[in-house]
């Protein structure tokens, strides 16, 4: 029996214009969908002309949870993203030209070349950069808000991780202390159903991850994932209930994973009308249409919004093209840091 | 200059620091209320309240990467293990997370997990082990063991002020066992650069913690017999004084190396593997190495007292290379 909370669908305009979003805001939630799709179609054609070393993870499916979240952010919060959540990523502002020189492993990606795929972020905007062993940074968010707590400054912090990881200890360690603290950070489960061929099932025994929650002694929201608005609405009140104290809120985003774990991957164990199904979901689709029935998106502002989009990519592919590889003898810089390093936004 | 416990020192660097720092706070488990296992910060709560020396659950990995979250934020955590065995349980907060982060993100994390390490009074398997060898081998983890109860102090203030992961182990069985003069005032002791304990001419020891003063006994039997011993304090392992190293086997022509971890893969055998390389040619005697034995740390005292490298353990290794 379910225990969290099943959070309705967003309606009209006028409850989105409540939820603290205009209608430039709406199409700016757009954009940044499409934007974050468009960058890992491109990426999959980076990866089959041999441009991208190593494997190469997305997030098809997941824009909406990502973009939704981001959105619901302050600039003075910050965030654990993960590879499911490249719509975080370009919500908080990282230049699209910089995430291919990323793929890429070129000395313009955030990490110079030392970290690959969607292992990077831009501290100044707030973003801690994943680790692999999941989900390691969930505590290390908690770490951030008890940094906020310690210094009674409003600021919120999300940390990321999917169903697969709720298996592990960190999630339990990391719940338990913000719970007990009452800390200001929102858990974010981007719940995509398998955790790589694995199904949900066989992770958890309950019937949602947010009903582990009440355990914790906080909310737990169970959201469709695939609902941008819902998401940014959901998002929105957990990150503002922490702010004013309210203490953590775990909000699960159900998704399917519409690829394989990576591109190496092609799901042949999920269930064909489990794609289907969710395909008629799409969540990009999904917001496109209600642009257009309740936000009065036309024709015209659609192509632009896509020619735009389009163009941006266009120029952020040849930019990175032009980064060079990382120098070999800088292999062995920055493993310990220098004093000099402190001197940055959050360090001040 | 007052006389203090090695003890003593770690508490009064750690409360200095907390003083003219605000971003400095203390997380661990009993540090608060019950002032740690050791009583390290007895006294702190009262001090500086609930939110800066801050009672954790039982979660050594939300202790570990909360304090690399909180210094990614600008703050100055130091974590306590209670024990430096429970940091098992947070190596992937301190190998995955915080020793890489600087390289891969350009993010650095100044935290300080302080480590009540080494055995001696049958802590048994999981209370008595001095795992610095095991993160010495990780890149981006600084690594500090202090000898002293001035340098406990002095190093414990560098480690606080250095933009990186530091792990302190601190040694146990000298918290209540050496008593020195400690300066009241500020001051650091720098990382990677070794202290002469004892100067000599016949043979080198070089190690760190309390085997300093296994050592030193050992010299002080070994004196009357005309071996003069050279013991050098290595204080930190990452960095550690290869020069001061070179330096010292160069005068002797005879190199000790005495760490109380165990054998396999302990630091003493890339302190020996340097010395192979670089001072081959000055050496008069092949190069010993006296640790622990390749077992878990046993209970029963004559087996605990058989694992630790003694007093007569080493004079016996030393007076081996005299005469070589």
């Amino acid at each position: 029996m379910a225990i969290a909370r099943e959070a309705e669908p967003v309606g009209s305009l006028q409850e989105v214009k409540e939820a603290g979003l205009d209608r430039e805001d709406l199409l700016a939630v757009y954009r940044g969908m499409l934007i974050t799709r468009g960058i890992e179609e491109r990426g999959h054609i980076l990866y089959k002309q041999g441009k991208i070393p190593g494997s190469f993870y997305t997030g098809r499916g997941n824009e909406a949870a990502a973009v939704g979240v981001a959105t619901a952010m302050d600039s003075v919060d910050v965030g654990t993203p993960l590879h499911r959540d490249m719509g975080v990523h370009v919500t908080r502002g990282v230049e699209p030209w910089r995430i291919f020189a990323q793929y890429m492993g070129r000395s313009d990606g955030p990490t110079k070349g030392k970290d690959g795929n969607v292992h990077m972020a831009d501290s100044r905007l707030g973003l801690l950069a994943m680790v692999s062993h999941l989900p390691a940074m969930l505590p290390v968010a908690v770490g951030c808000a008890l940094a906020f707590r310690i210094r009674e400054e409003k600021r919120v912090a999300v940390g990321w991780f999917g169903e697969g990881a709720s298996a592990r200890g960190d999630t339990h360690e990391a719940m338990n202390l913000a719970g007990v603290r009452k800390l200001p950070v929102v858990f974010v489960c981007d719940n995509n159903q398998w955790a790589y061929s694995t199904p949900t099932h066989l992770e958890y025994a309950t019937e949602h991850v947010a009903d582990r929650a009440e355990a914790y002694g906080f909310e737990g929201v169970v959201v469709d994932g695939s609902d941008v608005l819902a998401v940014y609405r959901e998002a929105r009140r957990a990150i503002e209930k922490a702010r004013g104290g309210g203490g953590p809120t775990l909000l699960e985003c159900l998704t399917l994973r519409m690829e394989g774990h990576a591109v190496h991957d092609d799901a042949f164990y999920v269930p064909k009308d489990m794609f289907e199904r969710w395909a008629a979901n799409d969540p990009i689709e999904r917001f496109r249409t209600w642009l257009r029935e309740h936000a009065e998106l036309t024709d015209e502002q659609e192509d632009e919004i896509s020619a735009g989009v389009k163009r941006l990519l266009n120029e952020a592919l040849q930019r990175a093209d032009e980064s060079p590889l990382p120098d070999p003898s800088t292999l062995t810089d920055g493993v310990f840091a220098t004093p000099e390093d402190l001197d940055t936004p959050h360090h001040k | 200059m007052a006389e203090k416990t090695y003890l003593q020192a770690i508490s009064d660097g750690l409360r200095q620091e907390m003083r003219r720092d605000k971003r400095v706070f203390v997380i661990g488990e009993d540090v608060g209320v019950y002032g740690g296992a050791f009583k390290v910060t007895l006294g702190f709560q009262e001090e500086f309240g609930p939110w800066r020396v801050i009672d954790a659950p039982l979660s050594e990995t939300a202790i570990v990467s909360g304090c690399t979250g909180a210094a990614i934020m600008g703050m100055r955590p130091v974590a306590e293990m209670q024990f430096a065995d429970f940091i098992s349980c947070a190596w992937d907060s301190l190998v995955t997370v915080a020793a890489k982060q600087r390289y891969r993100a350009g993010t650095p994390v100044p935290i300080v997990v302080r480590l009540p390490s080494g055995g001696g009074f049958s802590g048994g398997p999981f209370h008595s082990q001095n795992p610095e060898s095991s993160f010495a081998h990780i890149p981006g983890l600084k690594i500090v063991c202090p000898a002293t109860p001035e340098d406990a102090k002095g190093l414990l203030v560098t480690a606080i002020e250095d933009p990186n992961p530091v792990l302190y182990f601190e040694h146990k069985h000298l918290y209540r066992r050496l008593k020195a003069e400690v300066p009241e005032e500020r001051y650091t002791t720098p990382f990677g650069k070794a202290r002469v304990h004892r100067e000599g001419d016949d043979v080198s020891v070089i190690t760190w913690g309390a085997m300093v003063h296994t050592a030193d006994e050992a010299a002080q039997h070994l004196e009357a017999d005309g071996i003069s011993i050279e013991i050098l304090d290595l204080r930190t392992l990452v960095p550690w004084d290869k020069q001061a190293v070179l330096e010292s086997v160069a005068k002797t022509s005879k190199a000790l190396v005495l760490h109380e971890d165990t054998h396999t893969g302990g630091f003493g055998g890339e302190i020996a593997a340097t010395i192979a390389e670089e001072a081959f040619e000055q050496l008069d005697a092949p190069l010993r190495r006296i640790t622990a034995p390749d077992t878990p740390v046993p209970f029963s005292p004559p087996l605990e007292k058989a694992f630790i490298p003694q007093v007569e353990d080493v004079a016996a290794g030393i007076r081996e290379l005299a005469e070589y």
